[in-house]
């Protein structure tokens, strides 16, 4: 494969043009997933749609993309709703109710499956597509469609990005302003179903959730605020999509949808790592930091509390002095000295007059907050 | 019925029960989602098992899918100590990652293994007894029964030693940790049996569907009881009926075994969510509406205790002055009257005797605020409930 496929290629520019902009839309939408803390809702609803696609085919009797569609969307929306009365109305957990759904939507639909296999117009062949995904089916239609999805949810999430980023952040004061909560919920809800479902062909039931996740949980550790955050969501997902893509059409026999999702991790681990706020790498550096700027201080005062019984602070001292004491290595020495607040001759150290003033105020802030 | 039938018979009921057990510790420890990623993840480790010994019923393929059930759970928890994402979407992110890895290997070697992704979401039970196990020549039966039977009997062995253990940490970790009873020990014990059942199943019915048999009995049996014993045998009996019930029915529509089971488990769910006497939809939405009626009756008597003055104990002046509906303020109005705590002479309302000791006794419960003693109040003056 060549680079110029993807412009000259019809079928392959369709199918990176679909999975950017289904990476996409997920990572937008996958931003509110996660910040309500609703990740693994996506993973429920995803599973959940499965018999609305059995159904649709058994009631309607013909393999139509969009009838499907529309199938598991109702199904999706049936789940959602079953979960969240199961968490109002008993005393399961959203845990259970999510597991429960997931699963038992999920069977069923397979037993639709192999139901509609020994049917006698049985020419289902399509309908196992949508348990993994298979982006080699996606027309230029699909992508019209996804593309108009994903404008129609910006425009009404620009429309009520106030109300919506409340709702994230501080739901309680959401209601008390006034806002119909409910009908927010519903909203944000409902989109983030249809995302789901935009993606079953593409990426499959079982691994549309991590499309949803994925994005948003590494866009997350790069930035504070909801607008960057979402944008960079987008980002990592429409990247996922090409990546996916290319890779997955570079060799036989790799379907899309886990590349995908190999792809995406891969964008989660980097930044989990590597991001200079909260990322792993630095955050242990910083740690590493700290702690030798606590030795060199814990080492200052040390030598502080010889030196002020002395007449002349800058009186020299032997090191074996300081032997028993933590903290102290030949290294905090140098960097004491480097810093010019000791200074070492031989065997011996003495304080210099800045080292002196800078123990004293460090020994008196200290003594200060035990009291 | 043929021996090929009661064979896959009793090997679903195995699984079932086998997932029964380790899923009521799951669901009561609010760890249930956990089942779906351990499903999930275990697919790299039955892979790669698979390529060493070219046998999906070897104790060494089950032992290093389990692990990796178990190393997944580690992860999450890794992530989740990392505080860089919230508890589910550690989850979230884990599992997919290595069901890709477990998927991507089936494909690239789709030629030489014998192993399909249609298996992998479904199971193969029906073709379970057909893998026998033969000791000296002898036939002794299916190979997978015997897996998950020696899964099973460990399981409740571990189960019987540890029951109080595994009782006290689930429901109070502090108290457990307190006593002595390393928490962190029962988790991980906890985790690598559901690892290893999981693992069992997975071969049965597929790597989804595991996690109904793992959920859906105790949830089930948890909306039924509050006995943790109880629910232990409920969920297993759910689990069984599913598995007979399921093959039979499977038998009827010719399709999936593992998916009717399932659909046997949800109608299951569905009826006990319906109609369970304490938790279910009816019983709520009933007690709901008792309760809703019997505060209309205590404002109502406290209303008349308050007031002497005959207008505003008039029978129309309550529908404007308490602002309720007109039929809720006669069902009021009924209920007062048949338990004898009012009476009406010329529309007027007055208590009786007995409605004034309840109300005087109602006032001082209600001020010194405990809730239970409202209801043997109310226990103790009605003779019909709202």
């Amino acid at each position: 494969m060549e680079l110029s496929d993807f412009f000259t290629n019809y079928t392959l520019r369709t199918i990176t043009l679909g999975t950017t902009v289904l990476g996409a839309i997920c990572g937008m939408l996958g931003s509110f997933a996660v910040l309500r803390k609703q990740s693994l809702l996506g993973d429920a609803i995803s599973h959940a749609s499965l018999p609305g696609i059995a159904l649709a085919f058994i009631l309607t009797g013909v393999k139509d993309a969009n009838l499907i569609l529309i199938g598991a969307l109702i199904s999706g929306l049936i789940g959602t709703f079953w979960i969240k009365g199961i968490v109002r109305r008993t005393r399961l957990k959203s845990d259970t109710a999510l597991g429960l759904i997931l699963s038992l939507f999920f069977g069923f639909g397979m037993l639709l499956l192999t139901f509609i296999q020994k049917m006698p117009n049985a020419n289902q062949a399509g309908l196992d597509k949508y348990l993994f995904g298979q982006a080699a089916t996606l027309v230029e239609q699909d992508v019209w469609v996804m593309a108009t999805v994903t404008g129609v949810s910006l425009i009404v999430l620009l429309l009520f990005w106030k109300e919506l980023k409340l709702l994230l952040f501080d739901a309680d004061y959401t209601k008390t302003l006034g806002f119909n909560t409910k009908f927010l919920d519903i909203l944000i809800t409902s989109f983030i179903v249809l995302a789901i479902v935009m993606g079953l062909q593409t990426v499959g039931v079982v691994l549309m959730s991590a499309m949803l996740l994925a994005p948003a949980a590494a866009a997350r550790q790069w930035t504070n605020s909801l607008g960057t955050m979402i944008i960079l969501a987008s980002i990592f997902g429409a990247f996922s999509g090409v990546f996916g893509t290319a890779i997955s059409a570079s060799q036989d026999n790799l379907s899309t949808g886990p590349v995908i999702v190999l792809v995406a991790a891969g964008f989660v681990l980097i930044s989990f790592v590597f991001s200079p706020s909260r990322g792993i790498l630095f955050r242990e550096l910083r740690f590493r930091q700290n702690r030798k700027e606590l030795h060199l201080k814990k080492t200052l005062t040390f030598m502080y509390r010889i030196v002020k019984n002395h007449d002349d602070i800058t009186h020299p001292h032997a090191i074996r002095i300081l032997n028993n004491f933590q903290g102290f290595t030949k290294k905090t020495l140098t960097k004491l000295e480097e810093q010019e607040l000791i200074k070492i001759a031989g065997n011996e150290w003495s304080m210099t007059h800045k080292g002196y003033d800078q123990a004293s105020t460090m020994y008196n802030e200290l003594g200060k907050s035990h009291d | 019925m043929t021996s090929i039938q009661v064979e896959i018979q009793l090997i679903a009921a195995l699984v079932a029960m086998a997932c029964a057990i380790p899923g009521t510790f799951l669901v009561l420890r609010k760890m249930a989602m956990i089942s779906d990623a351990i499903s999930h993840s275990i697919l790299p480790g039955i892979v790669l098992g698979f390529f060493i010994t070219q046998d999906l019923n070897s104790p060494l393929l089950i032992l290093l899918a389990a692990l990796t059930g178990v190393i997944t759970v580690v992860m999450v928890e890794f992530i989740q100590k990392t505080g860089l994402v919230k508890a589910d979407t550690a989850i979230g992110l884990v599992f997919p990652a290595l069901f890709s890895i477990g998927v991507i290997l089936i494909a690239k070697n789709a030629n030489d293994v014998h192993l399909d992704i249609d298996a992998v979401l479904l199971g193969e039970l029906a073709f379970a007894p057909f893998d026998r196990l033969e000791v000296g020549g002898t036939d002794i039966g299916p190979k997978s029964l015997w897996v998950i039977g020696t899964i099973l009997l460990i399981s409740i062995s571990l189960l019987i030693l540890f029951f109080k253990e595994l009782k006290l940490s689930t429901f109070d970790k502090g108290l457990a940790a307190t006593l002595g009873f390393s928490p962190m020990i029962l988790h991980y014990g906890l985790m690598t049996v559901s690892s290893v059942t999981i693992v069992g199943a997975f071969d049965a019915v597929g790597a989804v569907l595991v996690v109904a048999l793992v959920i859906a009995p105790a949830a089930t049996a948890y909306l039924l009881t509050n006995d943790l014993k109880k629910m232990l045998v409920l969920a297993c009996l759910f689990g069984v009926f599913s598995a007979i019930a399921g093959y039979w029915m499977a038998n009827l529509l010719d399709a999936s075994i593992a998916g009717s089971m399932t659909t046997v488990l949800g109608i299951l769910f569905f009826l006990v969510y319906l109609f369970a006497p304490q938790q279910g939809v009816f019983s709520v939405y009933f007690r709901e509406r008792q309760q809703r009626k019997e505060v209309s009756l205590l404002v109502f008597l406290l209303h008349l205790q308050n007031h002497s003055d005959s207008k505003e104990r008039h029978v129309n002046h309550l529908q404007d002055h308490i602002n309720w509906q007109k039929v809720q303020a006669r069902t009021v109005l009924d209920l007062a009257k048949r338990n004898n705590l009012i009476q009406i002479s010329n529309q007027i309302a007055s208590l009786t005797p007995k409605g004034e000791e309840f109300t005087q006794e109602a006032l001082r419960y209600i001020t010194t605020n405990k809730e239970t003693a409202i209801e043997e109040l109310k226990t103790k003056f009605f003779l019909f409930r709202g």
